[in-house]
């Protein structure tokens, strides 16, 4: 298992280069990061436009370019961003851990919810329970989160406020205006609204599922030799039934979750939640290369490690399957 | 006489489906004897499964289930799900017909077998555990100890098939009944599970229902047979007396149609099972029996005494004796 472990790791290392290498080739060819530089700042002289070549590798000749900007980016001369000239890790690592608080507690909130409702479904499957279940589930995954988060935010900040004087949840941002320090209601406040609306979309995924994978594994053999067992009801669904019903939904859960490490763009841009996704249209619109590339060696890095989690925890719940 | 452990009076089982009501059992009558190998022969959808999971309780709950089921002197249908549950895997087992899934996959074996001991008998973990591997000994695994520990895949079939007899015997069971246990073996694992299934038999005094529809695996262990189909009894005796001379032009199609040393051609019965929804008035059996009259087409035919079998046929009496299939 370590030996599995370690050698993926070990893999991951080339794939990362040949995946980064696209990239660089992608905003190279796609996006022309030199003359972003010039419109962006028009007055650079001619050496502050070399320099910006040099760190960021973006010489003429693609491979060799490649090479330097990857030399720069191991021993960490990160070039500044384009626009504004700001350093690069911090701003990337403040949008990481924006995207990460927002993910996690979506992912929870979502995961766990969309699993009882699935489990909910799939007990009496065609029961009123079931279709009621279902259908939700259809609308949520119908509305795109651009429509179900402007409902929202009339519902709770524009309505809320009509109503009772002020609105329940705030509609943008982390913390208000020139807020400092670390205030976690404050926090929680602005996060509910991006958190619902991902969640709905994880609810609903999540418990068709968890429906049809219960629905499968409840009209397995197992069950029925559970059943003429004698044990109770609740120990045939919990120890038979959603043991074995949960190892695609881990799995799938894993990759989900790396995933949304890069993926919660149309929520955050709407929220106009500082995170990877918002971070990723900005600098994207600006052409950004400093902080595009870093962006996107941590996106392929984290669905890579994803990746690796989703094929060790399959192993690690079914005894069927040997990581060799 | 010996003590009757299961009596089945009357049983009807019916199930709703998008084109009506489909009654698949229809009024069985069934006595298994204390310690006794019953075999219950019939084809695809005759009922013969059915009737055994109605008898634990195993059928979705929609599903109607009528008549009498004595386990013990104890009734079953209409028992509560509580009693049934004490009832399935301490009084009565069940065993079924494919041992590949069969077994929970994410399961140790051991735990498995453990599951049952536990949930019927208050047994420590350690003591279950050590339970187990005295089961799967008698069974007939070699190094239970470390077999325990290991996933059904780890197994083969036959094997698995062990592993399921040692679930089910687990509780030492009144009744134990085996739906097809050999029915997805291959030849040579088919002989040494009905071999484990008549050492369990004898050692521990189990009564035994095996439900199969190969007459070759009932000749071989049975000691009596109940002959099924399209949801009734058609016939009932001894091994020895059926294959004698069985009476009922069903047992004698079936019977007839088994390959034999010597014989040239095999002869089928002609037709095809009736469809359930709507079965034949009468004797079920009518439009395909070569001695069908008039009054099978009208009569539901009883189970009634004649030689030494029970036989559900009213021209039973008139009919040439049949050949020997001993």
């Amino acid at each position: 298992m370590l030996r599995y472990i370690l050698r993926r790791l070990a893999w991951s290392v080339p794939t990362l280069l040949l995946v980064t290498f696209l990239v660089y080739l992608a905003l190279r060819i796609g996006t022309d990061p030199v003359e972003s530089y010039k419109r962006v700042n028009p007055r650079a002289s001619r050496a502050k436009i070399q320099q910006y070549i040099d760190i960021n590798g973006l010489d003429p000749n693609f491979v060799q370019g490649y090479i330097k900007w990857l030399k720069n980016f191991i021993t960490g001369e990160w070039a500044p961003s384009i626009k504004g000239r700001r350093e690069v890790w911090p701003a990337l690592k403040d949008a990481m851990a924006n995207t990460l608080r927002l993910g996690t507690a979506a992912t929870v909130v979502g995961i766990f919810f969309g699993l009882i409702a699935g489990v909910l479904a799939a007990l009496r499957p065609g029961g009123r329970r079931d279709v009621f279940i279902n259908t939700s589930a259809f609308v949520g995954i119908s509305i795109p989160p651009f429509i179900s988060a402007i409902l929202l935010q009339l519902l709770f900040a524009v309505y809320w406020q009509r109503w009772f004087g002020e609105s329940l949840f705030p509609t943008s941002g982390v913390y208000p205006a020139g807020h400092t320090g670390f205030d976690l209601f404050l926090m929680l406040k602005f996060m509910a609204l991006p958190t619902i609306i991902v969640a709905i979309q994880i609810i609903a995924t999540y418990s068709r599922y968890m429906r049809s994978s219960l629905l499968d594994v409840m009209n397995s053999d197992y069950m029925r030799t559970a059943r003429s067992k004698g044990i109770s009801e609740r120990r045939i669904l919990i120890k038979h039934g959603m043991r074995n019903a949960l190892i695609p939904v881990v799995t799938i859960a894993a990759l989900d979750v790396g995933s949304i490490v890069g993926g919660l763009i149309i929520t955050e841009n709407i929220f106009a939640y500082p995170g990877m996704g918002l971070y990723f249209l900005k600098s994207f619109g600006d052409g950004d290369f400093p902080l595009l590339m870093p962006w996107m060696v941590v996106i392929v890095a984290s669905i890579l490690l994803f990746n690796l989690i989703a094929d060790i925890s399959y192993a690690w719940l079914d005894p069927r399957i040997r990581l060799e | 006489m010996t003590e009757k452990v299961l009596e089945i009076r009357d049983l009807h089982v019916t199930f709703d489906t998008p084109s009506g009501p489909l009654e698949a059992v229809r009024g069985i009558d069934l006595d298994v004897e204390a310690g006794e190998l019953l075999g219950v022969v019939g084809e695809s959808g005759s009922g013969k499964s059915v009737s055994f999971l109605a008898t634990m309780g195993l059928l979705p709950a929609r599903v109607r289930v009528t008549g009498s089921v004595l386990l013990a002197g104890e009734q079953l249908i209409g028992a509560s799900n509580k009693y049934m549950r004490s009832v399935r895997g301490r009084l009565l087992s069940m065993i079924f017909q494919d041992p590949l899934s069969a077994l929970n996959p994410v399961h140790r074996i051991g735990d498995q077998i453990s599951e049952m001991l536990q949930s019927h008998q208050s047994l420590s973990s350690r003591d279950a555990a050590k339970r187990a591997m005295e089961l799967l000994d008698i069974v007939g695994i070699p190094q239970p100890s470390d077999r325990a520990r290991q996933y059904p895949h780890e197994f083969s079939g036959g094997m698995r098939q062990r592993v399921i007899i040692a679930i089910a015997i687990a509780n030492n069971p009144k009744v134990l009944i085996a739906d097809e246990p050999t029915t997805a073996l291959d030849v040579t694992v088919q002989a040494q599970i009905l071999e484990v299934i008549e050492r369990v038999q004898d050692r521990f005094g189990t009564a035994v229902v095996l439900i199969t529809h190969d007459l070759g695996v009932i000749a071989r262990v049975a000691d009596r047979v109940n002959v099924m189909y399209a949801g009734r009894n058609v016939e009932q005796g001894t091994i020895d007396n059926l294959f004698d001379h069985p009476s009922h032009p069903y047992t004698r199609g079936l019977l007839a149609s088994l390959p034999r040393p010597g014989k040239q051609r095999l002869k089928p019965i002609t037709g095809f099972p009736p469809n359930m929804v709507k079965p034949p008035r009468g004797c079920a059996f009518h439009p395909r029996c070569d001695f069908a009259a008039d009054i099978c087409k009208s009569e539901m035919p009883n189970l009634v005494s004649y030689g030494n079998l029970q036989t559900a046929c009213v021209r039973a009496r008139e009919l040439p004796k049949s050949e020997r299939f001993v």
